[in-house]
């Protein structure tokens, strides 16, 4: 296999394990007002994710840097192509960020409601705009002989990709659900699995319209086959779902579940990636001349052969580690395991100090 | 503006913002990885709050520069497409290893850090902070090689068909001597910007709040303090290899350090000089002979090239065009940069000197009013001497942005207009305007409370139940 296409993959396996971890955490984050009832219960869903979102979204910055480096002109054409949305993916993820951190260090409840606001925010924004992105990636965009888009924001927000967004939107709150029930203990376990249901079938019908466009505009048979075993995954997650457990008989097999809606994502994923190769960025004017290719957009295979090795060795060590950190918090959490604010804020005596 | 000159300010202001983060989040998380090790070493309580104190400072700037370096990373590609074209096969390599290699170890284990208190063996939990530490220092080495390789362009070759450079030699890269210099120049920076936090704040409930906990923060102010005086020392050892280094590959940024438009033998360095900088006549300056000569030389009597020599130099060799930087800012910063460093190294000096001998200042001395004022200005010093230092290396090398090879003039991105960069300008300006407030909120917050209980929970009724022992 050419280096170029193997790196092609890479880029598709960084991808699928952005959308798939840090897709769940954009779900939690999205429902944080819809199953948080009450303080306590929003910082059990925090929390499901508190020690994980950091990680998950440094797929991304992987993603991003392993384009930059392995693809320079399909990194160059599309971050400048796709300015506005990037922008404000970028706004929501600085907020999320910060709110994660911050929210909790102050006892006030407006500072918290602020903050709650910028996660909801901060996840759907990027939910949207990153199905908008890819569905735009595959469809392809207006490219010059030099590689740059000459189309506006609003070239980019055409139906078809505004369904890619509404995909990746129901996908990645199912997921969410499905997350939270597998986390969490007590009642707001089965109000998320109830509500997994609901959202299930939206994301199983905007899966379906999606991909079944996707496919008709052009279709591979790796792409095909890829599709309809998402498909096949989403509706046995939905299945999982609302069958009960057998260790606790209120609740559903919520392992299943995710297991089903993570891989529904990554196969989605790998399905649009299968359906663009060999393009990279095709270009709607001049598609044969002015398209990015795998071939056209790479770098040296010296280049290549570097990152190669140094993939080889370190992606396994990260997947070790970071699958460490999902056992060392495999803990379901409840309201009871919220500990009091009061112990983890500075006190109220010392703050009266200060002032003096 | 058009939009290049904005996607320069936005450049800038983002970098220089990010760039506030960075260096306190590398050098404190060492230094509370050393607290954490001697809490364990001598189970002292006193290391623990210690520990949990400045973490939790830590934390709250870790945040920052998370979220702002996205920004960094991505606006490469949006800003700068030509550039990336041009630079991606040599540069992205280095940025592609800092995001597998650093970023997923600092993330993943401060989140093991943060919630692993009760979760994880006493001694994995420790590894786990100094993981985080020598994953900071990772990811700056990682970048420093690819700015580094900006500056002074290795292990490559021109490929005039595709437009761009391609790597011939990763090793060359990595080894690059700007790159083998600039990293632990910018450690020890981080290291004196973490140790003049660390300093000042300790000082502060010293004076302030006489009594309470006053054993752990006089061991704050003399191991921030030593922190402080020691990194000054490496930095100024690194900084003039740094400048003998950056005389030989980039002359042109020497000479603009110093605002010498014409060679000299031996060269003077002027500490202040009142006058346009523009190569007319200063109205007053007040030299020291022979030190430009032996930062740029090492010797006393050193020939130092000059701007104009240097601008027909470059004319001959690159085509007509102005090669020189913006002289009043290169020769400011550079001054500012070691000023302010030096200042900061002679505030910790009193800060050690205030307590020396189990002394302590007196509140009620006037003497101790002026070290309070210090003490605010000591974690400030570090932060701006970071900036010009930056500011100076990126604006000297102009007007390259791959000094040599291709002009920052040419880089932009095309597809980009000027409305789109006025667009991601203001909202950045906005935001990290907004954020910047609730994060010193929270920091002035936070160091005034003082050291944290930690005494253990009372025991729960079973372990099914017990709470977490920290939770957002």
């Amino acid at each position: 296999m050419e280096l170029s296409t193997l790196w092609f993959l890479l880029i598709a396996l960084l991808f699928i394990g952005y959308f798939v971890l840090e897709g769940f955490d954009f779900g939690v984050g999205m429902l944080l007002p819809v199953l948080g009832r009450g303080e306590r219960e929003r910082r059990v869903m925090i929390n499901t994710i508190g020690p994980v979102w950091d990680g998950n979204e440094v797929w991304l910055i992987t993603a991003g840097g392993a384009m930059f480096a392995a693809f320079p002109e399909w990194y160059a054409s599309l971050f400048s192509g796709f300015y506005l949305p990037l922008l404000l993916i970028l706004l929501a993820l600085i907020l999320r960020g910060v709110a994660f951190e911050y929210r909790g260090k102050r006892p006030d409840p407006t500072w918290k409601r602020r903050w709650d606001w910028c996660i909801v925010f901060g996840s759907a924004v990027p939910a949207v705009l990153w199905g908008v992105a890819f569905a735009n990636i595959v469809r392809g965009v207006p490219l010059n002989a030099d590689h740059d888009h000459i189309g506006g924001f609003f070239t980019l927000l055409n139906p078809y990709a505004l369904l890619g967004g509404l995909t990746t939107l129901a996908l990645f709150l199912t997921h969410g659900a499905v997350f939270i029930a597998l986390k969490t203990a007590g009642d707001i376990r089965h109000r998320a699995n109830r509500l997994a249901e609901r959202l299930g079938i939206a994301a199983v019908v905007a899966a379906a319209l999606f991909l079944g466009l996707t496919l008709a505009r052009r279709a591979t048979t790796a792409a095909l086959i890829l599709a309809v075993l998402a498909a096949l995954c989403l509706v046995g997650a939905l299945i999982a779902n609302r069958l009960p457990s057998r260790t606790d008989p209120q609740g559903r097999r919520e392992g299943w579940a995710f297991t089903g809606t993570a891989a529904a994502i990554a196969l989605a994923v790998a399905s649009l990636f299968a359906d663009l190769y060999p393009f990279v960025l095709p270009s709607t004017v001049d598609p044969t001349t002015n398209s990015l290719t795998v071939a056209n957009a790479s770098s040296t295979p010296y280049t290549l052969k570097i990152m190669t090795w140094v993939a080889l060795v370190f992606t396994p060590l990260v997947l070790l580690y970071q699958g460490w950190t999902y056992w060392v918090f495999r803990r379901r959490i409840g309201t009871q395991h919220i500990p009091d604010e009061a112990a983890q804020l500075p006190s109220p005596a010392a703050e009266r100090g200060a002032a003096g | 503006m058009d939009a290049t000159e904005l996607a320069r300010w936005q450049f800038g202001i983002t970098t220089v913002y990010h760039f506030l983060f960075v260096p306190i989040t590398i050098g404190l998380s060492f230094l509370v990885a050393g607290f954490q090790t001697a809490w364990m070493r001598t189970g002292h309580e006193k290391w623990l709050k210690l520990t949990k104190f400045y973490g939790k400072l830590l934390l709250i700037n870790f945040a920052m520069g998370v979220v702002t370096g996205i920004v960094q990373e991505f606006q490469f590609g949006m800003n700068w497409s030509v550039y990336s074209r041009f630079v991606g096969d040599v540069f992205g390599a280095p940025l592609a290893m800092e995001a597998l290699l650093a970023f997923f170890l600092e993330s993943t284990f401060l989140g093991l850090w943060i919630f692993g208190w009760d979760r994880l063996p006493k001694r994995i939990h420790l590894a786990c902070i100094w993981i985080v530490a020598v994953g900071t220092v990772l990811s700056a080495a990682f970048i420093l090689v690819a700015n580094s390789w900006m500056q002074h362009p290795v292990g490559y070759r021109f490929n005039p068909e595709k437009g761009r450079a391609e790597l011939t030699d990763f090793m060359a890269v990595l080894t690059n001597k700007v790159a083998l210099i600039t990293i632990p120049h910018t450690i020890a920076g981080a290291f004196l910007t973490a140790g003049a936090l660390v300093a000042a704040v300790a000082m502060w409930h010293l004076v302030r709040r006489p009594g309470k906990d006053t054993d752990a923060f006089r061991a704050a102010v003399r191991l921030g303090s030593w922190t402080t005086l020691v990194s000054m020392g490496a930095l100024l050892v690194t900084g003039d290899i740094q400048g003998k280094i950056m005389t030989e590959v980039q002359p042109m940024k020497m000479a603009a350090a110093e605002a010498l438009y014409g060679t000299e033998q031996p060269a003077p360095f002027s500490l202040f000089t009142i006058g346009t900088l523009d190569g007319s006549r200063p109205v007053w300056s007040l030299d020291v002979p022979g030190v430009l000569s032996f930062l740029a030389t090492g010797s006393l009597d050193g020939r130092v090239e000059g701007i104009n020599d240097l601008q027909a130099q470059y004319v001959e060799r690159f085509g007509p065009g102005v090669y020189t930087p913006n002289i009043p800012i290169t020769y400011w910063t550079f001054r500012l940069m070691i000023g302010a460093g030096v200042l900061a190294a002679l505030l910790a000096l009193w800060a050690l000197w205030s307590i020396r001998k189990g002394r302590s200042p007196a509140p009620e001395r006037r003497g101790t009013r002026f070290l309070m004022w210090g003490m605010i200005a000591l974690p400030l010093l570090p932060l701006a001497a970071n900036s010009f230092g930056w500011i100076f290396t990126e604006m000297g090398r102009q007007p390259w942005i791959v000094f040599s090879r291709l002009k920052t003039a040419v880089a932009a991105s095309p597809a980009v207009s000027s409305g789109d960069v006025i667009t991601s300008l203001t909202v950045y300006t906005l935001l990290y305007g907004a954020l910047a407030v609730v994060e010193v909120g929270l920091l002035l917050h936070y160091a005034r409370a003082g050291l944290p209980d930690v005494s253990p929970p009372p025991p729960a009724e079973s372990d099914e139940d017990r709470p977490l022992a920290f939770a957002y």
